[in-house]
């Protein structure tokens, strides 16, 4: 067995492990922690097919800032495990049934490799070239209208999702960062001048 | 004398070589770091002592110079104490979390042409993935001790290391455009050309003459990042609970090592990104390793400057700096610099 296989193993491994955690952890912490170690795995596999660029970036992004968030409100949360059981064989069904869609869909993507459907062979890194340089390109040249028209939607589920908690001005004690740093001295305290007493 | 030893070894290991000749170089660079974190702790004391006036540590050895490893082993004999209640896996491994990626990140830095561990297309990406992975150990510190204090301690820091994350980032994308690369080592050697480099007064053409406002950003946002005076909201030993209050003895150190680790780690950063890496700032002195080392010692002696001289930020103002301040600051120099290498006047070609 070729020492990359070996590595391809390993990761998958503990991808596996890592993905069956995230949905048998009974702490919801602990769920999110294995979700997160199996990003990592993930990147791995990916830096394998030499997609560099993506694999750093899914532990940038993914990683490095959306599962933050995510622990924030995992943790803040309270979580009644029991309560979350009951509806488990009311859902079953529906579950399932969403389940084997998404087994059929990957199952078609995996197959067509074999039954020739797609038009290429999947495309091979070129030795020494930068992906993340090549990837750029391509974005910013055959792929504008499509990166502009994610980056708008973007904004707008960003802008909605502020809109939708915005629940109007408070009345809070707030004070203004910029109108208390041009505070002097004289706005706030006077000095008097008063005639010296006599100790007696 | 390597390629003797290289062939020595080869000869001893077989097979097994490659994994030992990498394991040896990462120890040659973690080893002289931890050397460099423990002593940073002492030369801390002792510079902050002299600004305000005091000896500092002077008892242990020679000029107090065995200070820091009598503190480590204080530290190392004391129990370490679990709260009831809390998570114990995960209460051990927070400290390992906040320390491994201080010193991964490592594997990437380059200390000059040749000298560097790994050479990878995206090193700088690398180097703000792994670092970002950082702020779990924070989090988790907080979360499993089972404390209050702790856990909002963990989320103030947590929260005030993504928010910088963000306008560092935006520093970094500047940084990458001119040099037209993701890998350190060439983002270095793109700041040896220029008008001041070949009249021989190259530190006018390092980055942070041109990217000066990202500079400025960026030196700041590494104070934040790694929860230093000023912004140190993690830890203020009288005043402020932060997330590590349930820790004690060598767990406790982990922490104060990844916070030591991560300033010679953000420093090295800064040298090798603004400040020309291993370049020589003019022209008939050679380049060499020693101006890196150099430049990393400048800037953590601006951290430590700094945090005997200033009051520390209140919180909702470190928020104000971060948010609306750099990253509106960030983005407009985005376009900036976008625009002036479009222009004629491109200083980058």
């Amino acid at each position: 067995m070729e020492f990359k296989t070996a590595v391809f193993y390993f990761l998958s491994a503990i991808l596996v492990f890592a993905s069956l955690r995230v949905i048998t952890a009974r702490n919801p912490v602990h769920a999110a922690l294995n979700l997160i170690l199996a990003f990592f795995s993930a990147a791995g596999v990916w830096a394998l097919l030499q997609a560099e660029f993506l694999a750093i970036s899914l532990i940038l992004v993914y990683v490095g800032a959306v599962m933050v968030l995510f622990l924030f409100v995992v943790m803040m949360l309270d979580i009644n495990l029991d309560r979350i059981r009951e509806g488990f064989w009311s859902y079953l069904p529906l579950g399932a049934i969403v389940g084997l869609v998404m087994v059929a869909e990957l199952g078609a993507v995996m197959a067509a490799n074999y039954l020739g459907v797609l038009e290429t062979d999947a495309p091979q890194a070129v030795a020494g070239a930068s992906n993340t340089k090549d990837l750029g390109r391509l974005i910013y040249t055959d792929f504008v209208y499509p990166f502009e028209l994610a980056s708008v939607i973007l904004l707008v589920a960003i802008v909605a999702a502020i809109a939708i908690t915005y629940r109007g001005p408070k009345k809070t004690k707030y004070t203004d960062p910029a109108e208390q740093v041009r505070v002097r001295a004289k706005d706030r305290i006077r000095v008097l001048q008063m005639p010296a007493e006599k100790q007696d | 004398m390597v390629d003797a030893l290289q062939q020595f070894l080869q000869g001893i290991f077989g097979t097994v070589f490659p994994l030992v000749w990498v394991m040896l170089k990462i120890v040659l660079i973690i080893a002289p770091l931890l050397l460099g974190v423990a002593y940073l702790t002492f030369w801390e004391r002792k510079v902050i002592g002299w600004m305000q006036v005091r000896i500092g540590p002077n008892r242990v050895g020679p000029w107090g110079l065995i200070q820091p490893i009598a503190d480590g082993v204080k530290l190392l004999l004391k129990e370490i104490v679990i709260p009831s209640g809390a998570n114990k896996g995960i209460f051990l491994i927070a400290p390992m979390f906040a320390f491994a990626p201080a010193l991964a990140a490592w594997a990437v830095i380059p200390f000059n042409d040749t000298l560097l561990l790994a050479s990878i297309d995206a090193s700088l990406l690398y180097v703000m993935a792994i670092t970002s992975i950082g702020v779990y150990g924070i989090i988790l510190a907080g979360w499993s001790s089972n404390s209050k204090y702790a856990f909002l301690g963990g989320m103030r820091s947590a929260a005030q290391m993504i928010s910088y994350e963000i306008a560092m980032g935006f520093a970094l994308v500047v940084v990458l455009m001119v040099s037209n690369s993701l890998n350190l080592g060439d983002i270095v050697k793109s700041q040896g050309q220029g008008m001041f480099a070949d009249n021989g007064l190259g530190f006018l053409s390092w980055n942070w003459l041109p990217l000066l406002p990202m500079f400025v950003v960026y030196l700041i946002s590494i104070v934040a990042e790694t929860n230093r005076a000023p912004f140190d909201m993690a830890e203020g030993e009288s005043e402020i609970v932060g997330f590590h209050v349930e820790y004690s003895g060598m767990a406790f150190a982990v922490f104060f090592l990844a916070e030591y680790a991560n300033m010679i780690l953000v420093s090295a950063l800064t040298a090798i990104l603004f400040l020309g890496g291993w370049l020589s700032p003019v022209g008939f002195l050679p380049d060499s390793l020693f101006w890196l080392f150099g430049k990393i010692t400048a800037v953590l002696f601006f951290f430590l400057w700094i945090r005997a001289t200033f009051p520390r930020y209140r919180y909702d103002q470190i928020m104000r700096l971060g948010w609306k301040v750099f990253i509106p600051l960030c983005l407009v120099w985005l376009v900036v610099v976008g625009c002036w290498m479009m222009s004629p006047w491109n200083i980058w070609k």
